[in-house]
């Protein structure tokens, strides 16, 4: 009898599975919907490289993705993607990181490549907790929250990350949920599709260190509530600014086309390397 | 995106960019046309520019920061001339972030900064020591600590050149004492990250940065080019990190079909993370060790003037950088007294080249050792030493270079 094999197990560094994922956790499905994505733009990994920083979600593609992975320093996986893709336009430069690691510590990098435009794609797992270092407070835990650093209460508000993505440039901008598997694999391939810099915001679940401390235990209840709280990007119209507070805005925000930075760098290096050569025939 | 570039204009950007092709005479001419004349009157961190487009380089990231700016600003001027490109980074971090990242896409690649930048810089050189990536490193050293004196040339980043990031590691650090030198030794920096696949440190200084002297610019013959060792086996039986006997495993440059796996966490031969067990740490690390210390004769230069005297008024004295220059002026006069001199002029200052010091300290009734800043290379040459004899530390920080006459008295005195 033959052995069965999934379709997809070809995209997926299996000598290192089963995955570390905690029982629940988000990044098993943001990693199944990546793989079904890169396989629908038909795209061979052999001709990817991916990117990421430190954090649970950074483990999506380093190492489980077969591509050239780089598992980089906490933050900073998009300026190290911004090198690779100087270098190799001809390569897809993809960067899965969580919210801590791309809007925390890494939020300079991540508006400074948004306003280049730089032809990267960005997927952020928002799971709105440090998971990995066991429950502490991120720029995107909701006002009001107690996790192991505000053990009293919550006294910030939480970063809009995929608005301000939008605000700094980004030609693709979107925002799905765990919940929302399929639009998510979708706005996946456009992402990767689209010329410029992509970023879809995630929201995802983290029963262990981040459930347990709001009272959602498990990860059924997180994609409930996901489910719940979702309100299109379409029928946000005409709702005001207090009943979209405690809402999850999904869809695309925005979908544009604005002059990519490693075209524009590398024909103005055409140009230049022509007029030369106008100058001084070889 | 799939079709940024059609297969003929990527064809085309590969082979001006890919590292085997980089050192065709051809495009050694072109670097050449761009650079201009054969000699000129330039500045160090100009020189180093040169240097390192003479070497190969293609892929520039940095950030404004006094006194190194002048890099930069010659890197973003001529690169795109030679079909290389630079990148104006959002700090420090993330130049030197984006020159790993173009490594590994098979460029040689290169940032400069100063003092503050270094800094900042420290977490990422300790991951491109972890993941072995050939980069250069330009450090314009300026008074610190902090923000300090930003105009002012210093030499206090020799330690932090080799302690600033956390673990064990070794890397290389040059220390030029002329602009011509900051022109050879950034070409043979850039040998050394590609041989040892290590990030190597430049440490010039605000002086020798900003000051002009004569430079001649080698032609192709007079330069050994070094790249990668990459890869030739077959992707299923290609490991990152295979140990070939060398402790410098073959690299394969992204977007070559290998599908690595890199990472700062430590990893094993496949580049797999490890992260509980003691003796895969302990194996990687001291191959990152070795393959520098078991070659601390082939990657150390200094510089002898020895008179190789004894008696009571046999001196030595151990210089590196822009130090050095006071230095000779001060043998001269020494000398001219009746003074058995020997100058250890240092040009590699990591590795340390211990044994160098040691017969030198070992010979001399009394060393001398001057720096701009308050007794950095001191800690080193008294670890060699075996404390018969005396070492004199000259210090002196706030950016001006010692007088010939402070280094005669520190002899004298």
């Amino acid at each position: 009898m033959e052995e069965y094999r999934h379709r997809l197990m070809d995209y997926v560094r299996e000598e290192i599975m089963p995955h570390r994922f905690c029982t629940g956790c988000g990044c098993g499905t943001v990693l199944n919907a990546f793989v079904n994505a890169v396989e629908g733009v038909g795209l061979s990994p052999a001709k990817m490289v991916c990117v990421s920083g430190i954090g649970c979600s950074s483990w999506i593609p380093s190492p489980y993705f077969r591509s050239d992975t780089l598992h980089t320093t906490h933050g900073r996986p998009i300026a190290f993607a911004t090198g690779v893709k100087i270098m190799r336009p001809d390569l897809t430069v993809i960067v899965i990181a969580g919210d801590g690691d791309v809007a925390g510590i890494g939020g300079n990098h991540l508006i400074h490549a948004a306003r280049r435009n730089i032809d990267l794609s960005v997927f952020m797992v928002n799971n709105m907790i440090y998971g990995m270092t066991g429950g502490q407070v991120a720029p995107t835990t909701p006002y009001g929250v107690k996790t192991s650093t505000t053990p009293h209460n919550n006294v910030e508000p939480a970063f809009k990350v995929a608005e301000l993505v939008m605000t700094a440039g980004a030609s693709y901008v979107a925002r799905w949920t765990t919940y929302h598997v399929f639009p998510l694999m979708e706005s996946m391939q456009n992402a990767i599709r689209k010329r410029g810099f992509s970023f879809i915001e995630i929201v995802s679940q983290c029963p262990d260190n981040y459930g347990r401390r709001i009272g959602l235990r498990t990860a059924v209840e997180f994609l409930h509530q996901f489910k719940e709280k979702a309100v299109r990007i379409d029928k946000t119209a005409g709702m005001s600014e207090a009943e979209l507070a405690d809402r999850i805005i999904i869809g695309k925000l925005c979908d544009r086309e604005r002059p990519e930075f490693t075209a524009e760098l590398h024909a103005l290096t055409r140009r230049i390397v022509a007029a030369l050569k106008q100058e001084q025939p070889a | 995106m799939l079709d940024n570039m059609s297969d003929h204009e990527y064809r085309k950007f590969a082979a001006r960019h890919i590292p085997a092709r980089l050192f065709a005479a051809e495009d050694f001419a072109r670097v050449r046309r761009a650079l201009g004349r054969k000699v000129l009157f330039a500045q160090g961190d100009i020189a180093v520019a040169y240097g390192a487009l003479l070497a190969g380089c293609r892929f520039f990231a940095g950030y404004p920061i006094t006194p190194a700016t002048e890099t930069a600003e010659i890197m973003s001027r001529l690169l795109p001339r030679i079909g290389g490109s630079y990148i104006q980074m959002e700090d420090e971090i993330a130049s030197i972030g984006a020159v790993i990242g173009a490594s590994w896409s098979g460029a040689k690649a290169m940032t400069a900064t100063s003092g503050p930048g270094f800094s900042l810089m420290q977490e990422n050189i300790g991951y491109a020591a972890m993941t072995e990536t050939p980069c250069v490193i330009v450090d314009v050293q300026r008074s610190g600590p902090s923000t300090g004196q930003p105009t002012e040339g210093a030499q206090g980043d020799i330690m932090q050149a080799k302690w600033g990031s956390h673990g064990d590691y070794e890397l290389i650090a040059l220390s030029p004492s002329t602009v011509q030198e900051c022109l050879n030794l950034t070409i043979e920096a850039f040998n050394l990250a590609e041989t040892y696949r290590v990030p190597v440190i430049v440490l010039t200084d605000g002086l020798i940065g900003h000051m002009r002297e004569k430079i001649v610019l080698p032609e192709y013959d007079d330069i050994n080019f070094v790249s990668r060792k990459t890869t030739a086996k077959a992707a299923a039986a290609y490991r990152p990190y295979d140990n070939d006997g060398t402790n410098i495993p073959e690299m394969a440059n992204f977007g070559t079909g290998y599908r690595v796996y890199i990472t700062g966490l430590t990893h094993k031969e496949s580049g797999y993370p490890s992260t509980d067990s003691q003796a895969d740490h302990h194996r990687l690390v001291l191959r990152l060790c070795n393959k520098i210390r078991d070659n601390v004769g082939k990657i150390g230069k200094v510089q002898r003037d020895y008179q190789n005297g004894s008696g009571d008024r046999t001196v030595g004295i151990i210089s590196y950088g822009v130090t050095s220059r006071s230095v000779f002026q001060a043998v001269k006069e020494l000398r001219q007294r009746g003074f058995a001199v020997d100058h250890l002029r240092i040009i590699t200052n990591w590795p340390f080249p211990e044994a160098e010091v040691a017969e030198l300290v070992s010979r001399c009734r009394r060393t001398v050792i001057p720096e701009l800043n308050l007794g950095q290379m001191y800690h080193l040459v008294r670890e060699v030493s075996s404390g018969a004899n005396d070492l004199v530390p000259l210090w002196k920080t706030g950016g001006e270079l010692h007088t010939p006459q402070e280094i005669i008295e520190g002899v004298t005195g």
